[in-house]
């Protein structure tokens, strides 16, 4: 499988992220089970929900619409806790380019 | 395909019927692949290893597309229509990067066949910029123009680049390959930490040959290569090298990726490794990879000196603006009355080797101009103009200020060289780029940068290295210490004829820290140097205990 699941079980909600398929563009999805440009528009999985989520998320996979999906834990912001995902989030810190 | 007028005297490899037919083949190729991943007909996994074979990687926010510009050589159509896929399926930039390629940062996958034929109609592609193959041999930027040159590393590389192309048996070695090649005995091309770094030279008959080194390479295990030859004649070259990759392909690990890299083969089996690719070569049949002198020839045509006029040196002008600039960026050039110039892509808070859509028309049509329509790419992700009338220079030297692109620093503390780390790359762990403008903002004032001198000052994204920094005289690596970027700094090293590795000065800088601990180490360096001499001696000479001193002490 090209998703990156992770084995350790989620302790904090949950949402998972791919890249589209056709635009390479970030993507997120929550428990509506859509693809979706911005992490606002998703509603995370409690961390006991996490694998049914994964499942959801791997549909999105078999249907095209996304590449290399995995989970993301998000803190109590409703941000990413990892670094990296803020970053996929905001798109790249540098302006130049963030056209 | 668009009728494109080349430069009749930019000395590229101008590719023949055969060439353009094998490319329109691949690339239709390609857009069949696109278009059943597509319509799920190939999964992910089946679609990645044809994608990377056609340089298209997956990153953070989108995907990069990696363009080859072989050796680092480009005309000024090329360039014109690199400028036009940055606007027109990016988002007007190019970044160009130490293998002396260019990458699209934020390509989308069903653009890429029409990327691709717009690069064929230039004779450009993207094959080979991915995956376990030979990747684009790097050469020096100012091949062909540099006064110490003895042997014009372009058709060797041209040759190399020919043997390595889709070579039957060499497209899945263990891992990546790289060559660097030089041809004047000053190395500017860090050959000594590429997998293979091939210097040509000239015995006291003048006949070509070439000093082999293998087995170096930067990354997670940095290694100087070992010399491996210290003279093959030039009809042995290729099937040296064939040889080479024969025993690295049989032997080299395939388990382990942190193994599989033929330095860690050459280290571990030492002299050894000589003995076997000597009995390869002696197994082999010769005479079919014997490298006969009218290919050469032939090759050797196509970089042929551009028809030079009769000139004089002359002294530059006295402006002190344009004088600043020439201090960094012109070179003397073996051809009397001319130079080569060096067009620093780093801004004083830009973003190291990243050009836009507009500044490389800009520079096309400057290098149409003034240096008969050719251009250079450098592994510092600079641009070389390599043969300008020095009565043009300050003419270019306006032309390119005005399109942000005369920043005097080349050689100086902010000529950094940037992966483009966390901000783009998937692999990354902490970012670079943002790291280099701070350094570069903090030592903006020129005055300071020539007060301090050479200074060399290389930053990657991850252990990879990609940005060199290992052989940097200061050099940034950015690392995940539990989900905070911290960075390590080395400090020593080089890419040169004195090729080292940096030592690691002592615990991570965090990302608010970094800038000022190269200003501590500057401030060490400045405090404690003799005259004339650059950071790089000065640590050679004191060690590292005063700058441990200086970065560490309790306060
Ligand atoms: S060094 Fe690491 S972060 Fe930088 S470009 Fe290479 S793989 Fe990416």
């Amino acid at each position: 499988m090209s998703s990156k699941a992770k084995s350790r079980p989620a302790t904090s909600p949950v949402v998972f992220s791919g890249n589209g398929l056709r635009d390479g563009r970030v993507a997120w999805m929550g428990t509506e089970g859509r693809w979706e440009p911005r992490l606002g528009a998703v509603t995370p999985f409690a961390p006991e929900a996490a694998a049914e989520g994964l499942a959801l998320a791997q549909q999105g996979e078999r249907q095209q619409r996304v590449v290399g999906v995995y989970a993301v834990e998000l803190g109590a912001d409703g941000l990413p806790l990892k670094f990296r995902e803020r970053l996929r989030l905001g798109g790249p810190s540098i302006d130049a380019e963030a056209a | 395909m668009n009728a494109t007028v080349i430069p009749p005297f930019a000395r590229t490899y101008r590719y023949d019927a055969i060439d353009r037919e094998f490319l329109a083949e691949r690339i239709a190729e390609f857009r069949g692949q696109v278009a059943r991943r597509l319509a799920g007909d190939l999964t992910e996994d089946e679609f990645k290893p044809l994608r990377l074979m056609n340089g298209l990687y997956l990153q953070l926010h989108a995907y990069m597309l990696r363009v080859a510009i072989p050796y680092g050589v480009l005309n000024a159509p090329q360039l014109r229509q690199l400028a036009m896929i940055a606007r027109r399926w990016d988002r007007g930039f190019g970044h160009f990067t130490t293998r002396q390629n260019i990458q699209f940062n934020w390509t989308k996958l069903e653009d890429v066949p029409e990327m691709l034929e717009a690069l064929a109609e230039v004779d450009m592609h993207a094959i080979q910029t991915s995956g376990n193959c030979i990747r684009n041999v790097t050469t020096d930027e100012y091949a062909g123009a540099s006064p110490d040159e003895v042997v014009d590393p372009r058709v060797y590389a041209e040759i190399l680049r020919q043997w390595s192309t889709l070579h039957p048996e060499f497209t899945w070695l263990p891992r990546k390959f790289k060559f660097a090649i030089t041809g004047s005995p000053s190395d500017r091309v860090a050959s000594l930490v590429h997998d293979i770094g091939v210097a040509a030279k000239r015995n006291a008959e003048g006949e070509v040959g070439f000093e082999i080194h293998v087995g170096g390479g930067l990354g997670r295990t940095p290694l100087i290569g070992r010399r491996l030859y210290d003279f093959v004649p030039e009809a042995e070259f290729l099937g040296r090298m064939e040889a080479i990759l024969r025993v690295y392909n049989a032997l080299g690990e395939r388990d382990n990726i942190y193994k599989a890299r033929i330095k860690i083969l050459v280290r571990d089996l030492g002299e050894e490794f000589r003995a076997l690719v000597d009995a390869e070569y002696d197994r082999m049949p010769q005479q079919a990879y014997r490298l006969d002198p009218e290919i050469v020839a032939a090759i050797a045509a196509h970089f042929a000196p551009p028809p030079f006029a009769r000139l004089e040196d002359r002294p530059l002008p006295q402006d002190p603006a344009f004088a600043a600039w020439a201090r960094a960026s012109v070179r003397p050039h073996k051809q009397p009355g001319y130079a080569s110039v060096t067009i620093s892509l780093k801004p004083i808070g830009g973003i190291p080797g990243d050009a836009s859509a507009s500044q490389m028309e800009a520079v096309a049509d400057l290098a149409e101009r003034h240096s008969f329509g050719e251009i250079r790419v450098s592994h510092v992700q600079n641009l070389v103009l390599p043969h300008v009338r020095q009565e043009d220079l300050h003419a270019l030297w306006q032309g390119l200020a005005a399109h942000g692109l005369a920043t005097p620093n080349i050689g100086l503390i902010s000529d950094i060289i940037a992966c483009p780390g966390m901000d783009y790359c998937a692999l990354a762990t902490a970012r670079s780029i943002p790291v280099a403008q701070r350094i570069s903002e903090r030592f903006a004032d020129l005055d300071r940068q020539h007060d301090i001198g050479e200074c060399f000052i290389n930053i990657s994204g991850c252990i990879n290295a990609c940005g060199h920094h290992h052989v940097a005289h200061i050099g940034i690596l950015g690392v995940d210490k539990r989900g905070e970027e911290v960075y390590q700094v080395t400090l020593g090293g080089s890419a040169t004829n004195d090729a080292a590795i940096g030592e690691l000065i002592g615990p991570a800088f965090g990302y608010d820290d970094i800038v000022d601990a190269i200003e501590t180490i500057i401030r060490t360096h400045i405090a404690h140097r003799a005259p004339g001499e650059r950071f790089v001696d000065t640590y050679r000479r004191i060690g590292a205990a005063p700058f441990k001193e200086a970065l560490y002490a309790v306060a």
